[in-house]
């Protein structure tokens, strides 16, 4: 057998599943050390259950924190019954967590939002840091150069457990863009350009690392959503090199390392990214240059293309395979091929989810609504990430901006993205959305989502039908 | 402790399509209680019409396969969400094995976590499999052997597929893999010590909220 050295080059993804390996297993898994716990309402409450009749005790719960993000209402001024249906999970995830002494972020508390938002945004997930959730977007701390793991609920009782996982070591897939981004382009774009080209299982059994100089030039709160849709290519883990923009933004937050401890853990994170010389199983590359923002049109991710193209032809597809899906994936969307992607009318148009609910997005997308109204007919509403982000973007007068042009502002969580709680979009009714699921009824019953970044979204709302938000941009 | 697997005969059915997304297995509105009938919720919006009704053509609303014990699909099925009732849902319903040529990565963590057989099949099987299921409309009964990892046809065509040896073998013993994996737990805990030192940073800060809730 040829054993790397120890001094042979290591991708970042080595550096960190290395550093958390506490053995390896007969069966040939990694037992592997889980660095950081988020919990949420509704992957929670059967591990609990079974962690209860196992009669096992939590491990580390100073390692585990909670929050109630997926089933809550997102009415404003909402508290935890205002979605009578989200009761029975949402006072489970808060008596669960009480019983075990793990920090939990209600509805009531000034931190609580989506889990994945929430994670970098009050320094919990930490560059090198491990971290797992319920949840299948849990890559998206990756932006953080972290490794965040999404996980079924036996897992998350199995981390709660014993503070590991037994996991069977992920194959290594870079992806590197090639630049540079026209303007108007940004990580949602590019996250989705790449699921198109490569398909939505191309990551299968891989951690991704992202990169090139479209990837490095991101501020830290895109490269989160650049690594968010990982799990949309296959991956269940994707991340990005940290350098000195993750260092500023981590540098602060309310559970990040202080003072000195904050400068030995920089001097540490400096080593993380990958080798020169690294060899990836697969190592692809995508190019973004004369990138278009992007659209999708049926009802995978890997359905999509740039706004100032038409809806394919199905024949253009080599597969049969192929063709089949994309011309179930027209009659459901009831959509024709040839038709422009510009000008599709929409009803609703929903920015939020952990894909896109950060300040930045907010603050994006308002520049496009500045000034401008809402199409009649439109439903458009905004649902901030988390409580935090809704009081800073109201710091920044952003709610007049949206709330004067006929946007909802609504109070935190995953909303109409999962569709759990009350925020459906109607049967038939067609949707622009900042979210990551594009997936039949995945809105509501039949409804029909295209997937987009903030600003298009916003366009969207104005127009009344999709359009190119860079000819809305201010000069 | 789950209960070893056992090995069964029972009605294959074979549902089209590749990707086939968690969502699809279980929709999000039977996810709202920790107690739902997700047999009664799997696939729902391809089993039943806006009114609740269940729709003549789909699959397992069909004799014999209402009573289905295997599932044969298309490649990466249980794609998108990590919601574990998918695999509750396919359980509560009888489903005790999914045959597929590939499996997304978390629902196929979470099948072997529940004791759901999930194998995997070469495109020539699937294809094979095919064949017998319609061959057989009254009785496509198949038998499953989790130790020799095959699948025998009604006409005692054998067939196999692919599950790594270790896997079957926790199935075959029934594992709860959290009281394996408290087996390791003094060197878990040795572990975490050791990072504390290595890594204080992200366990020990001082004046952080980690250890002074």
């Amino acid at each position: 057998m040829n054993l790397p050295s120890s001094n042979s080059p290591r991708s970042i993804f080595e550096k960190i599943w290395t550093a958390h390996l506490v053995k390896t297993l007969d069966d040939g898994r990694d037992l592997i050390f889980i660095s950081r716990h988020i919990l949420q309402e509704t992957t929670s409450a059967q591990a609990f259950e079974s962690l209860r009749s196992g009669g096992r005790a939590v491990r580390h719960p100073e390692l585990t924190i909670a929050t109630q993000d997926h089933i809550v209402s997102t009415e404003p001024g909402r508290d935890e019954s205002s979605n009578p249906g989200g009761l029975e999970l949402l006072r489970l995830m808060r008596a669960n967590a009480h019983a075990h002494r793990i920090r939990h972020f209600g509805v009531d508390d000034p931190r609580q939002g989506i889990v994945h938002v929430i994670g970098p945004e009050l320094g919990i997930a930490l560059p090198g840091c491990i971290l797992t959730c319920g949840d299948s977007h849990t890559s998206t701390v990756g932006g953080l150069g972290a490794l965040g793991i999404g996980v079924g609920t036996s897992e998350v009782e199995h981390v709660l457990a014993t503070q590991t996982l037994a996991l069977n070591r992920p194959h290594t897939m870079r992806i590197t863009f090639q630049g540079p981004a026209p303007a108007g382009v940004g990580a949602k774009d590019l996250i989705l350009h790449a699921i198109g080209e490569l398909g939505i299982a191309a990551g299968r059994g891989c951690a991704v690392e992202y990169a090139g100089e479209p990837v490095q030039s991101l501020p830290v709160e895109e490269r989160l959503t650049l690594c968010n849709m990982s799990i949309e290519l296959g991956a269940r883990l994707g991340l990005v090199a940290p350098d000195e923009a993750t260092f500023a933004y981590v540098r602060g937050r309310e559970f990040a390392p202080p003072g000195d401890m904050f400068d030995r853990a920089v001097a540490a994170w400096r080593t993380l990214p990958t080798d020169t010389g690294t060899r990836f199983e697969q190592d692809v590359v995508v190019d973004c240059r004369g990138l278009a923002p992007q659209v999708t049109w049926g009802t995978s991710q890997q359905d999509v293309a740039g706004i100032d193209q038409c809806i394919p032809d199905p024949s253009s597809y080599p597969s049969a395979q192929r063709r089949e899906l994309a011309t179930a994936a027209m009659n459901y969307m009831g959509l024709a091929p040839g038709t422009p992607l510009e000008g599709i009318p929409i009803d609703v148009a929903f920015i939020g989810s952990c894909t896109n609910s950060r300040l930045s997005d907010l603050a994006a997308a308002a520049t496009i609504v500045r000034g401008r109204k809402v199409a009649p007919g439109v439903r458009a509403l905004v649902v901030p990430g988390s409580t935090s982000v809704k009081r800073a973007a109201e710091a920044r007068g952003l709610h007049h901006v949206f709330r004067e042009a006929g946007f909802e502002w609504r109070d935190a969580g995953c909303s109409m993205c999962v569709s759990i709680n009350e925020d459906l979009v109607p049967p038939g009714a067609r949707c622009i959305a900042t979210s990551n699921r594009n997936f039949e009824h995945r809105q509501g019953p039949r409804s029909r989502t295209h997937l987009a970044s903030p600003v298009m979204v916003a366009a969207a709302a104005i127009a009344g039908a999709t359009t190119d938000s860079r000819r809305m941009m201010p000069a | 402790m789950r209960a070893p697997f056992q090995d069964f005969s029972g009605i294959a059915a074979r549902i089209r399509g590749a990707n086939i997304n968690t969502d699809a297995i279980i929709p999000a509105a039977w996810l709202r209680t920790a107690h739902a009938d997700l047999g009664r919720g799997l696939f729902a919006r391809w089993r039943y019409d806006d009114a609740g009704n269940e729709t003549a053509e789909f699959v397992l609303n069909r004799e014999p396969f209402r009573r289905a014990r295997i599932l044969v699909a298309d490649e990466n099925f249980g794609s998108g969400s990590s919601r574990e009732a998918a695999v509750w849902a396919l359980m509560q319903f009888g489903i005790c094995c999914v045959l597929a040529p590939s499996f997304a990565d978390i629902f196929y963590e979470n099948a072997f976590r529940n004791g759901l057989l999930v194998g995997r099949i070469g495109s020539d099987v699937l294809a094979d499999l095919d064949v017998a299921i319609s061959a057989h409309p009254q009785a496509p009964v198949f038998a499953i052997a989790l130790s020799k990892a095959t699948i025998a046809g009604p006409d005692g065509t054998l067939h196999s597929f692919t599950i790594p040896r270790s896997r079957a073998q926790a199935l075959l013993r029934g594992d709860d893999e959290i009281a394996v994996t408290l087996g390791h737990l003094t060197e878990i805990e040795a572990f975490y010590k050791a990072m504390e030192q290595s890594m204080p940073w992200l366990y020990r800060s001082p004046g952080s909220g980690w250890h002074s809730p």
